[in-house]
């Protein structure tokens, strides 16, 4: 037991969620990071898609690093994710429809989301299918939470709700006599940048403090 | 007629790739550190989504849609895994093709070349065509036909050539101005990148 929860395995999960963040640092699965957060409900149904797609490709593709011949690897891995991918787009569509016509074709790019490619050829390749889950789940989150943070940002500023719910009063707004106005900016897809921008730019300062 | 050049000119302008829809987004930030090279990747990204695009819409309309094979048999859900081996095999045979004729080109594009298949503009532009044909007739986005398919491909690959130009010319001036240290390199690009997709808002209403 305690070598399943080695140091290094420890490592391998929790780098992701903060210093080694694939969003933050690495920049890497910024499309859908930034085109699915308007609201915060898609988000985190985005966000738990691409753990469980990175963790199962990742322990899959680390049980086969023996048998795939070096050249053709990179067709591999894209069969691998598509055929995951395919499974839990099917698995939204049954489940949580109107979400899954929110994310459109975004489902289908988790393909072609770097985050997984990079962490197949950069971690599962090499490592054996223990550590490879835990990588996966890690980086999975990783990306996860700044889909969260971006979608509360947005959906709290643009709609005044959370996950669908009344959060700023009603009294508030200007048409009820108040001084409240959604900001129709965030609804937009160009704030999104802005608000990843920030957020790169927190984490990078407050980690520069930790140092 | 009329409608491949209003489906030409909406996806320069309106659906743009990156300022509406994000896509293509890792390569567009990674290569956009000087105009010259962000120009090769464009015409490259520009010849695989004119060469994929049609090729996925005829296996969307020919192989995989209703009654299409089979009487009563529905495929797309095997759309994913179809349309990426499409991509992969069409980008390594334009891989070939650029390495026989151009080497010149073929070294200075490098590694970027093989990555267009994981590029999500390339994949992307194929999910929203299979998303089109589904559309009504009279809709503005509509895609009826090879003609409409390669229109569509044009324009977004010279709109991704757009944004990846001007985002490098940007990026160079930069290069000289006086950014907060936390900030700098991703952090402002971020923010440059919202501020042009910002301006590229104003062409939203755009129709012809």
């Amino acid at each position: 037991m305690s070598k399943l929860f080695s140091e290094e395995n420890r490592a391998a999960f929790s780098k992701p969620l903060n210093l080694d963040n694939p969003v933050v640092i690495q920049v890497l699965g910024i499309c859908s990071a930034l085109a699915v957060t308007s609201q915060l409900e898609p988000a985190i149904v985005m966000g738990l898609s691409v753990t469980v797609i990175t963790a199962f490709s990742n322990v899959i593709i680390s049980l086969l690093r023996k048998t795939i011949p070096n050249r053709i690897r990179i067709i591999v891995q894209l069969v691998v994710v598509a055929a995951l991918v395919t499974i839990v787009s099917e698995f939204l569509k049954a489940y949580v429809y109107d979400v899954s016509v929110q994310l459109s074709v975004y489902v289908g790019l988790i393909i072609t989301n770097c985050i997984l490619m990079g962490r197949l050829e950069a971690f599962a390749m090499q490592n054996s299918p223990w550590p490879s889950l835990l990588d996966g789940i890690g980086n999975g989150l990783g990306y996860a939470w700044v889909l969260i943070v971006v979608g509360f940002v947005r959906e709290l500023f643009g709609f005044g709700t959370l996950l669908g719910f009344q959060i700023i009063p009603q009294s508030w707004y200007v048409e009820n006599g108040g001084w409240y106005m959604n900001n129709g900016m965030m609804v937009m897809p160009a704030m999104s940048l802005v608000i990843v921008g920030c957020v790169i730019w927190a984490h990078r300062s407050l980690n520069k403090e930790e140092k | 007629m009329e409608h491949m050049i209003s489906l030409f000119v909406r996806s320069i302008f309106v659906d743009n790739m990156i300022f509406a829809f994000f896509l293509g987004m890792c390569s567009y930030l990674a290569v956009s550190k000087n105009v010259k090279t962000a120009l090769g990747l464009g015409v490259a990204v520009t010849f695989v989504l004119l060469v994929t695009v049609p090729v996925d819409y005829l296996l969307q309309t020919k192989v995989l849609g209703p009654d299409c094979l089979v009487e009563g048999v529905d495929l797309s859900f095997l759309a994913f895994i179809l349309f990426i081996a499409v991509i992969a095999g069409i980008v390594q045979l334009v891989e070939m093709i650029v390495e026989r004729f151009s080497p010149s080109l073929y070294a200075s594009l490098g590694i970027f070349l093989p990555l267009i298949a994981v590029n999500c503009a390339i994949m992307g532009a194929s999910l929203f065509m299979q998303q089109r044909i589904g559309m009504e007739p009279t809709n503005s986005q509509y895609i009826g036909s090879v003609g409409d398919a390669v229109a569509y491909a044009l324009g977004s690959g010279i709109g991704w050539l757009l944004a990846i130009v001007g985002l490098a010319a940007i990026r160079e001036k930069m290069a000289y101005t006086d950014v907060p240290k936390p900030l700098q390199g991703l952090g402002i690009t971020f923010i440059t990148v919202g501020l042009m997709a910002l301006a590229f808002m104003c062409f939203s209403g755009l129709n012809i």
